[in-house]
C-alpha cells in the first residue's frame, strides 16, 4: 500500500510540468550530497580507474624507476596458456622407449622447451603447470603463471561444491525453523551464530580443529571408527587442505542461507498450499509444485552470492593455511594480494584486480538475465 | 488416553494413530534439530570452554571425549591474564570500539545525507549519480584495495610529533582506517530506497511551515527512519569490528591495531591454545550478545546486503 501511493507519487513528481522547479533544490542537494560523493570519488571511483591504468604499466609500492607503460604483458603473463605435445624419449642403441625405474616412459623436461627463446619462442616464459600422459604422449599444460589458473581452479571449486552443499543444507534448515515448533526461535539463533561470529575468530578455532596431532577432528574420526581412521594432515597436505577449508566454510555461512531461506519461505502465499491440500497433494508434492517454485529467486539470489563470495575467498586461506601447501589454497584475491602488497607489485597485482571485477560483474549480469526472465 | 478409549471407542484407532505419528515426527524433528545446533555450535562452545583450561595438556586430554565441551578439571582465568599480559589487547580493543564508534557517526551522516538528497530533493544531476551508486554497488571491495594501498601511501598527512608539519602517506594511521570507508554506495542505497517511502506530504506540510532542506532531514526524514538507521549501523559495525584484509596492509604499529590483526599476530606467535581461545572469546561474545539482543536487526541487515568481509 505505502510502496503503492509513494510511486503514484513519484511518477506524478516527474511528470509535473513546470521546467524551472525540475533545479530548484540544486544548492542544497550538492551541499548535503558533497560529502559522500567527494569521498566515493577519491576512495572509490579513483581507485577503480587507477587500477585499470596499473594493470597497462610496471607500477611498483615503492621504485626509484619512473613507471612506464608495458601494454598487455601484465595480462600476458597471468593468462598466458599453450599446450606442449612431448614424445617419449628413444633410447637412440636400442630404439626401444626408454623408460625409468618404475618402468615408465621417459619424457623431455618441459624447461627444455621454456628456456629457450630462439628455438621455442612460442613457449617462452611460460611454466609447466600439470601435465597429463596418454596415449604414449605426454601433454605439458604450460602457463604464464600457473599460480593465477591454481588459484581460478580453486576459486571455482570451491563455488561448484559450495553452492549446492550450502544450499541444500539452508533450506533444509529454514524448512526446519519454519515449522511450528516450540523452540524455533532458539534453534534460528543457534545456526546464525557462526555467520555473526568474525572469520578470522572462525578460522583460528578451526585450524585448531583441524589440528594434526592434538586437533578435535581427528579424535573424533578415531573414535568413532575405534582407531581405524588415522590422522588426516588437514590443512597441510595439499589433497585435503582446500577440501578443509570448504567444509568450514559451509558450516559459517549455512545459517546465512537459512534465514534468506526462511524469508522465501515466508513469501509464498498460504493459499496456494491450501488450493494444493484440496487437491490431494501429498507433502512431496507440495514441496515439488508449490514450495520449490516459490523459492526460485530467492535460489537465484543465493546462487549468485555464494559464487562472489567464492571469488572473494580470502581470510579463510590467509589464517588457516597462507595459500599453501604448493598452491593447492590459493585464491584469486588471496594472489592479488600477495602479489601487491608483499612483492609491492602494484601492476600485476591491479591485472589481478581487473580480472576479477570482470568475473564478479559477469555473475552480476547473469543474475540480471535470470531474474528478469521469470518475472 | 485409555480414558479416551473408554469414552469414545469407536474414534480410538484413528485418532491415536494419528497423534502418536504426529508425536513421533515432533520428536524426529526435535531430534534433528538438536543434532544439527551441535554441529552449528561445537566449535563456540569448544572455544569458550577452552578459554578457561590453563594448559594444553588439559586442553588436549580433553579431546577425547564430551570433556572438551564441559567446563571440567582445572579451570581459571589465568589464560586471560595472559592474553593481557602478553600483547596489548586492551589497546587493540580501545581501537576497535573507538574506531566503529566513529565509523557508526560519520557513515550514519555522510550517507544518510547523500541519500536524503538523491530521494527528496529535485534536481536535475541527482539521476547521473543515482546511476553511478548503483553501479557501484557491485564494485567489490578486493577490487579497488591495491591500487588504494599505493594511494593511500602517498596523501599528504599532518604530524604532530614535531610541531605540525606535513609527512607523506596515511599508513599506520587511524584516519587510513576510517575515511575511505565512510561513504558507501550500499549504505547509500539503503538509505535512498527507505527515504522514498517516507510519505511526501510531510515534507510540504514542514516546507509550509518555513522549514529549510536541512531542517526537513533533521526534523522529519530522520525520527522517521529507525530501522534503516539500524540497518546501517550494524553493517557498518560489523565491517569495522571485523576488518582484515585492510588494517594488515595498512597497519604495522601495534598502537593502532584492531582487535582482528591483534588476534593474527597472536595467534602466529603463540602456541598455548588455551590464551588464544581467551582472546578471540573476549571479542566474539560481546559480539554475540548484541546479536542476541538486536536479533531482528542483526537478520535483516546482514541479510539485506549480505555481509561484508
Amino acid at each position: 500500500m505505502s510502496t503503492r501511493s509513494t510511486a503514484l507519487n513519484r511518477s506524478a513528481g516527474l511528470q509535473k510540468p513546470n521546467k524551472p522547479r525540475d533545479n530548484q533544490d540544486l544548492l542544497p542537494g550538492l551541499l548535503l550530497g558533497a560529502p559522500a560523493f567527494l569521498l566515493l570519488l577519491i576512495f572509490l571511483i579513483g581507485p577503480f580507474f587507477a587500477g585499470v591504468t596499473y594493470s597497462f604499466t610496471d607500477q611498483r609500492l615503492i621504485s626509484p624507476n619512473p613507471t612506464q607503460f608495458v601494454g598487455t604483458r601484465n595480462y600476458t603473463r597471468m593468462l598466458g596458456f599453450s599446450i606442449l605435445t612431448l614424445d617419449s624419449i628413444v633410447d637412440s642403441q636400442t630404439g626401444q622407449p626408454q623408460l625409468d625405474a618404475n618402468g615408465k616412459l621417459q619424457f623431455p623436461r618441459s624447461r627444455d622447451f621454456t628456456r629457450d627463446e630462439t628455438k621455442y619462442p612460442q613457449y617462452f616464459g611460460l611454466t609447466e603447470w600439470f601435465t597429463v600422459t596418454l596415449g604414449g604422449k605426454e601433454y605439458v599444460i604450460l602457463a604464464g603463471d600457473p599460480s593465477f589458473f591454481r588459484s581460478l581452479t580453486n576459486n571455482v571449486l570451491f563455488a561448484l561444491v559450495v553452492i549446492p552443499v550450502q544450499s541444500a543444507i539452508g533450506l533444509l534448515l529454514a524448512l526446519l525453523v519454519n515449522l511450528n515448533l516450540r523452540g524455533r526461535n532458539f534453534f534460528r539463533t543457534m545456526f546464525f551464530a557462526p555467520v555473526v561470529t568474525s572469520m578470522v575468530v572462525v578460522s583460528i578455532v578451526w585450524r585448531f580443529l583441524y589440528d594434526y596431532n592434538n586437533g578435535m577432528i581427528n579424535s573424533f574420526l578415531s573414535t568413532i571408527s575405534l582407531g581405524a581412521i588415522q590422522p588426516i594432515n588437514w590443512l597441510g597436505d595439499p589433497s585435503t587442505a582446500m577440501a578443509a577449508i570448504i567444509i568450514m566454510s559451509v558450516w559459517q555461512g549455512a545459517g546465512m542461507q537459512m534465514m534468506l531461506f526462511l524469508a522465501g519461505l515466508q513469501g509464498i502465499p498460504a493459499q496456494l498450499y491450501e488450493a494444493a491440500s484440496i487437491d490431494g497433494a501429498s507433502t512431496w508434492q507440495k514441496f515439488r509444485y508449490v514450495t520449490w517454485p516459490g523459492l526460485r529467486n530467492t535460489t537465484v539470489y543465493i546462487i549468485v552470492t555464494i559464487t562472489i563470495a567464492a571469488f572473494q575467498l580470502f581470510t579463510q586461506v590467509f589464517v588457516m593455511t597462507n595459500g599453501g601447501p604448493s598452491d593447492s589454497t590459493t585464491t584469486v584475491t588471496f594472489m592479488m594480494v600477495r602479489e601487491g602488497f608483499r612483492e609491492q607489485n602494484i601492476a600485476y597485482a591491479s591485472a589481478i584486480a581487473v580480472t576479477f571485477f570482470l568475473i564478479i560483474l559477469a555473475i552480476n549480469l547473469i543474475q540480471r538475465r535470470l531474474l528478469r526472465g521469470e518475472a | 488416553m485409555s480414558a479416551q478409549l473408554n469414552s469414545r471407542p469407536k474414534s480410538y484407532t484413528p485418532t491415536s494413530t494419528w497423534k502418536l505419528r504426529k508425536s513421533l515426527t515432533a520428536v524426529g524433528q526435535y531430534a534433528m534439530l538438536i543434532l544439527l545446533t551441535g554441529i552449528f555450535i561445537f566449535p563456540l562452545v569448544f572455544m569458550i570452554v577452552s578459554s578457561f583450561k590453563p594448559t594444553n595438556i588439559q586442553i588436549f586430554s580433553d579431546l577425547r571425549s564430551l570433556r572438551a565441551f564441559l567446563p571440567v578439571g582445572d579451570l581459571s582465568l589465568s589464560n586471560y591474564v595472559s592474553v593481557f599480559e602478553n600483547s596489548k589487547f586492551p589497546r587493540f580493543l580501545l581501537n576497535s570500539i573507538g574506531m566503529s564508534a566513529v565509523m557508526i557517526v560519520l557513515s550514519l551522516l555522510v550517507n544518510s545525507l547523500a541519500a536524503y538528497a538523491l530521494a527528496r530533493l529535485r534536481w536535475k544531476a541527482r539521476k547521473a549519480i543515482l546511476t553511478v551508486i548503483i553501479a557501484l554497488l557491485i564494485v567489490p571491495f578486493e577490487t579497488i584495495a591495491i591500487p588504494l594501498l599505493l594511494m593511500v601511501s602517498k596523501l599528504p598527512n599532518l604530524t604532530f610529533d614535531k610541531g605540525i608539519a606535513f609527512a607523506q602517506g596515511w599508513l599506520n594511521t587511524y584516519q587510513v582506517q576510517i575515511v575511505p570507508f565512510i561513504a558507501g554506495a550500499g549504505s547509500i542505497f539503503l538509505f535512498y530506497q527507505f527515504f522514498l517511502d517516507i510519505p511526501k506530504e510531510l515534507d510540504e506540510a514542514a516546507t509550509i511551515d518555513g522549514a529549510s532542506k536541512f531542517q526537513i532531514y533533521r526534523h522529519v526524514i530522520i525520527p522517521n527512519s529507525g530501522p534503516v538507521l539500524a540497518t546501517v549501523a550494524i553493517l557498518t559495525f560489523l565491517g569495522t569490528w571485523n576488518s582484515f584484509l585492510w588494517p594488515i596492509m595498512t597497519v604495522q604499529s601495534e598502537d593502532i591495531r584492531p582487535v582482528m590483526v591483534g588476534l593474527q599476530y597472536f595467534f602466529q606467535q603463540n602456541v598455548q591454545w588455551g590464551q588464544v581461545m581467551a582472546y578471540t572469546t573476549m571479542i566474539t561474545i560481546p559480539v554475540l550478545i548484541l546479536f542476541m539482543a538486536f536479533q531482528g536487526a542483526f537478520v535483516r541487515s546482514i541479510a539485506t546486503t549480505g555481509l561484508k568481509e
